[in-house]
């Protein structure tokens, strides 16, 4: 454990601990822990900046399983110290953001800090680890923290859904990824990121290069909103402000560009990579950049500027491969991709942060973020404006902000290619600068847009008498220091430029260090009259008058045909999987617990009577066991009798003391044959066991006399058969068959000599076994959470529909005839029908359309009919 | 649960609670020299408990011991979990034991050892959750 690693796990700590923090000091809003931890843990890393200057990168390791070569390795270098800066130093911002944001006084804030932190925390294990298993664990996490933060409302059917679909999508993706880290692992026999790059080119002709390649890349693009997986993000925004500030735009959505900068090593300087990667950030950033002005909400024009400029930077990390292929002056020149991406990584980070957080501001200020309501509210918020201006100056790549820099420089990149002549560039290369040069004007259109028509312009009707003022001093600190630093990264990109851009790009890309000469920065504002500065004149030119004419052209947006999209592509698939799965899955679990019996011991044969027969070590040695003594057959013939009396046992209290005689006959039985720990608890679980079965039963109906004669039933016989047949067979054998070593001996030698115990049994309890003891009182505490929950918390019969039998007599009588029904009349999958259970509700609550829709057009397409259309057939399918 | 009214019974378990709770404590000590252990002295508590439970009602349970289960189950667990990771602070891997011998006031030589602390954890959580368990469903109506 060094200090990185406690840097790393301290939000995690601190996530533990806040619930304990916030009832410590209740009126102190949660908000400021979380605020504290970053700053520390930033301050902290800002140590490190040093050495990842002069180009050493730190690495730490901590063994984790080291018997299948996992291990929390830290390794720090230019491109995780950017990362890191940007999450702690971002979530400093949008804590105290959040402190003025989120009303404490209305409700417990714990569970939203709780989850800040913990996502803080795997964000930070994400972007530290030199591992790819545990970068995988911690890019899960951040899903679903993520996950919980959009669902935060939880009680809004549009949280539900947006978090949902954010799940979905990203967890798919996650999956993709880890196959694609397995592959690797198959391919290099290691999971360590530094040994993968030293593995080199017998990985690239192997034939799982490519699989490998393009399932890191499915994680990459659903994390990062790329198209076509870019249809969560809109709905993410369903999350508060902060969230959509700090996870949305600042952080979660740039892991997946992290990944990728973090995999060029590997895979940069194949055509493979160089096209997916440069033209699915391209196809992203167009899209992302038309789509946005179509948008009314200012969080969804914010959410489609975001995938705009995620393409953006993924195309340029798709550019800066190109290094891959050559050397000297040229790949300087592509490497400068690169170094635009890492800068625009930063600038993004920074203006989008100030723009979510000043429509945070606008919104609670107002109660509005439609922008087709607001109008004309920069005189009464003046720090909220000019914020805001920056922030989309900077957006729109206009001089002097930081924006602009990494603009120019992504311009001048889209041109290089022109002259790069692989990969069938020569013919393709001028799509770059061409869809670029579009993409750019779009993006000056909507960030004109944005705060045109929100601050500027005449007052609209709703908001025309309403006092509206400033927000709170603590909610405008964090966005004004963010559009100071966008300013400041213009006019200053040499603050950063050699201290964090380029340890970063180097990491990305190691081999323009090769000849130990580091990479040249070339960041200013001006670069004389280049061809970018051309294209950025005409971006502004053409833009102005399409801004202008606005109102005339984007009716074009009413012709998109908007029953053929991906949303309605992933709301079908979604119910078509619900439907399935509901009717599969009521095949088998039709509510009775004879099926399920049956199951289980039918699975039981199937497995161990293969076993059985399978193996060639089995071996009866009938005849060599020791002899019975006379009392023993007394409690033999004992045991026996109780057991065959069970099932004729006319009351529930007659058959449970039955079985009860025949775990206490087991007791005796182990006295005699020198047992006294196994007889001892055997004792006391009997007891509690029976006890509890009679309670248990106390509550439920007599049983009744069946009228009919019980039907013969084959199938249960048979599987009651086989399983005695088994059993007797295992038992048979097991003294015979030894095909391993017995491990005992080894318990016999050191348990006393190493855990200094004599009692074996206890030491391998507590000791050698020490962890699957802590699991087992583990379960043991969630299956008594458990019980208790499903006792005291459950609903009353009249809850539940269907449960709801008969309205006459009382509630229990009702539920104790759906039990005998369930169990006496309909013993079969075809006649008993389940009580509709929860989980059902939870996936058919998807098609719930119970609030009103926001008029975000592009990404909501529920039409009430039709939902309540598959609601109905979601119905008729479980009833 | 009924209401408990056989005056034998209260008066009998009245005395042999203790002795059976003794012995649960006997075997908890003893657990890693000869039979016994946190597991079976915390089914054998929960068993004079259960008895108690029986012999009265289950309110007398509540007042005689006037905890929440659940909370003792997840002091259980954190005793256990704490035990495990203490070994972390000394280099050692998770749930690594030390033991030692030492010369105590009236014990004479004891061998102490920090599985006896895990072990607790093992008590504590099996006595938390059988008593749940019982007392929820004795409980319900």
């Amino acid at each position: 454990m060094s200090l990185l690693h406690l840097l790393t796990l301290s939000p995690f700590l601190l996530a533990a601990l806040l619930p304990l923090l916030g009832k410590a000091v209740p009126r102190l809003h949660k908000g400021w822990f979380a605020a504290a931890l970053s700053a520390l843990v930033f301050a902290t890393l800002l140590r490190y900046l040093g050495d990842i200057r002069d180009g050493s990168p730190i690495i730490k390791s901590f063994d984790w399983i080291p018997s299948l070569g996992i291990s929390f390795t830290v390794y720090l270098d230019g491109l995780s110290l950017l990362f890191a800066l940007m999450i702690t130093g971002m979530g400093v911002l949008v804590a105290l953001y959040s402190i003025a944001y989120m009303n404490a006084a209305k409700e417990s804030l714990t569970r939203f800090y709780v989850f800040l932190l913990v996502f803080m925390g795997a964000m930070l294990g994400l972007v530290v680890s030199d591992n790819l298993l545990t970068l995988y664990g911690f890019w899960e996490l951040t899903s679903i923290t993520s996950f919980l933060l959009i669902g935060y409302k939880n009680e809004k059917h549009r949280s539900r859904y947006g978090a949902l679909k954010s799940l979905l999508i990203t967890v798919a993706g996650g999956l993709g990824l880890l196959s694609g880290f397995i592959l690797l692992y198959v391919m290099s026999g290691t999971y360590r990121i530094r040994e993968l790059f030293e593995a080199g080119a017998p990985l690239m002709s192997h034939p799982l290069f490519l699989p490998a390649m393009i399932l890191i890349l499915f994680g990459a693009f659903t994390k990062s909103a790329q198209y076509p997986f870019h249809i969560w993000l809109p709905d993410a925004m369903e999350a508060p402000t902060p969230v959509s500030a700090y996870l949305h735009s600042a952080t979660m959505v740039k892991a997946g560009l992290y990944l990728v900068a973090r995999m060029s090593p590997i895979f940069s300087g194949t055509s493979e990579w160089f096209w997916i990667v440069s033209l699915g950030g391209l196809i992203t950033l167009l899209y992302g950049s038309v789509a946005a002005i179509k948008q009314t909400d200012l969080k969804g024009i914010l959410a489609y500027s975001t995938i705009s400029q995620l393409g953006l930077i993924m195309s340029l990390l798709g550019l800066s491969s190109l290094s891959g292929i050559f050397d000297g002056e040229e790949q300087i020149l592509y490497a400068a991709a690169g170094t635009a991406a890492i800068f625009h990584l930063l600038n993004h980070a920074v203006f989008k942060g100030a723009l979510f957080m000043a429509a945070g501001i606008v919104d609670h200020e107002t109660g509005t973020r439609d922008i087709r309501k607001l109008g004309g509210i920069a005189q009464v918020m003046p720090i909220t404006f000019t914020l805001s201006l920056f922030g989309a100056f900077s957006m729109a790549g206009l001089p002097p902000f930081g924006g602009f820099i990494s603009k120019e420089m992504f311009l001048e990149s889209v041109i290089e290619p022109l002259h790069a002549g692989v990969f069938g560039l020569s013919t393709w290369a001028a799509l770059f600068p061409i869809v670029a040069w579009i993409a750019s004007v779009f993006t000056f259109v909507y960030s004109v847009l944005f705060v045109y028509r929100t601050f500027l312009g005449p007052r609209k009707k709703p908001l025309k008498n309403k006092q509206i003022h400033e927000a709170p001093l603590l909610m405008v600190i964090p966005p004004v220091l963010l559009a100071i630093m966008a300013l400041v990264l213009g006019f200053f990109p040499g603050l950063v430029a050699y201290s964090l851009i380029r340890p970063a790009t180097e990491a990305m890309i190691p081999a323009v260090t090769a000849s130990g000469e580091r990479l040249p920065m070339d960041l200013k504002l001006w670069h004389g009259l280049t061809p970018a500065l051309w294209m950025t004149i005409g971006v502004i030119v053409v833009g102005i008058l399409l801004a202008l004419t606005a109102k005339r052209w984007t009716k074009v947006y009413n012709f998109i045909p908007r029953r053929v999209s991906i949303n309605r592509a992933y709301d079908i698939s979604l119910r078509f999987f619900e439907h399935i799965t509901v009717r599969v899955t009521s095949l088998y679990m039709n509510g009775s617990s004879r099926s399920y019996v049956k199951y289980i011991l039918g699975f039981m044969l199937l497995v161990l009577g293969l076993i059985l027969f399978n193996s060639n070590d089995v071996t009866f040695r009938v005849g060599a066991y020791a002899t019975i003594a006379p009392y023993e057959w007394v409690i033999l013939i004992g045991l026996a009798a109780g057991a065959l009396a069970v099932p004729f046992a006319k009351s529930r209290p007659v058959a449970i003391i039955l079985t009860g005689t025949v775990g206490y006959l087991m007791v005796l039985m182990f006295v005699f044959l020198r047992a006294p720990d196994l007889a001892l608890t055997q004792m006391v679980v009997e007891s509690i066991s029976v006890t509890l079965y009679l309670l248990c039963f106390y509550h439920l109906p007599k049983l009744r006399t069946e009228r009919q004669a019980v039907r013969f039933r084959l199938p249960n016989f048979l599987v009651a058969l086989a399983v005695g047949v088994l059993m007797t067979l295992v038992a048979l054998t097991v003294l015979g068959t030894n095909p391993f070593e017995p491990v005992s001996d080894y318990y016999v030698r050191e348990s006393y000599e190493s855990a200094g115990g004599k009692n074996i049994v206890n030491v391998i309890l507590v000791d050698f076994r020490g962890f699957d003891t802590m699991l087992e009182i583990m379960v043991l505490g969630v299956a008594a959470i458990g019980i208790f929950n499903m006792i005291k918390l459950r609903r009353k019969a009249t809850d539940v529909g269907s449960r709801h039998v008969s309205h006459e007599g009382d509630e229990s009588e009702d539920i104790a005839a759906h039990f005998r029904k369930a169990q006496y009349e309909h013993d079969g999958p075809t006649t008993v029908k389940a009580p509709k259970e929860p989980w059902i509700h939870c996936v058919s609550d998807l098609n719930h359309d119970d609030e009103e829709n926001p008029e975000d057009e592009l990404s909501d397409e529920f039409e009430d009919s039709e939902s309540n259309d598959s609601r109905k057939k979601g119905g008729d399918s479980d009833a | 649960m009924p209401k408990g009214s056989d005056i034998f019974l209260q008066n009998i378990s009245k005395v042999v609670v203790f002795i059976i709770l003794a012995f649960a404590l006997y075997l908890f000590f003893t657990g890693h020299g000869s039979p016994g252990g946190g597991f079976i002295a915390g089914l054998m508590s929960a068993g004079a408990l259960l008895l108690l439970a029986l012999a009265f009602d289950i309110d007398t349970v509540r007042k005689v011991i006037p905890f929440d289960f659940k909370l003792i189950t997840a002091i259980g667990l954190l005793i256990a979990l704490c035990t495990g990771t203490g070994a972390l602070f000394f280099g050692e891997p998770f749930l690594k034991h030390a033991f030692g011998y030492f010369q105590l006031p009236l014990l004479g030589k004891t061998e102490l050892h920090t599985a006896l602390i895990f072990d607790l954890g093992v008590y504590l959580a099996v006595v938390g959750v059988t008593m749940t368990i019982l007392l929820t469903i004795g409980e319900d109506n």
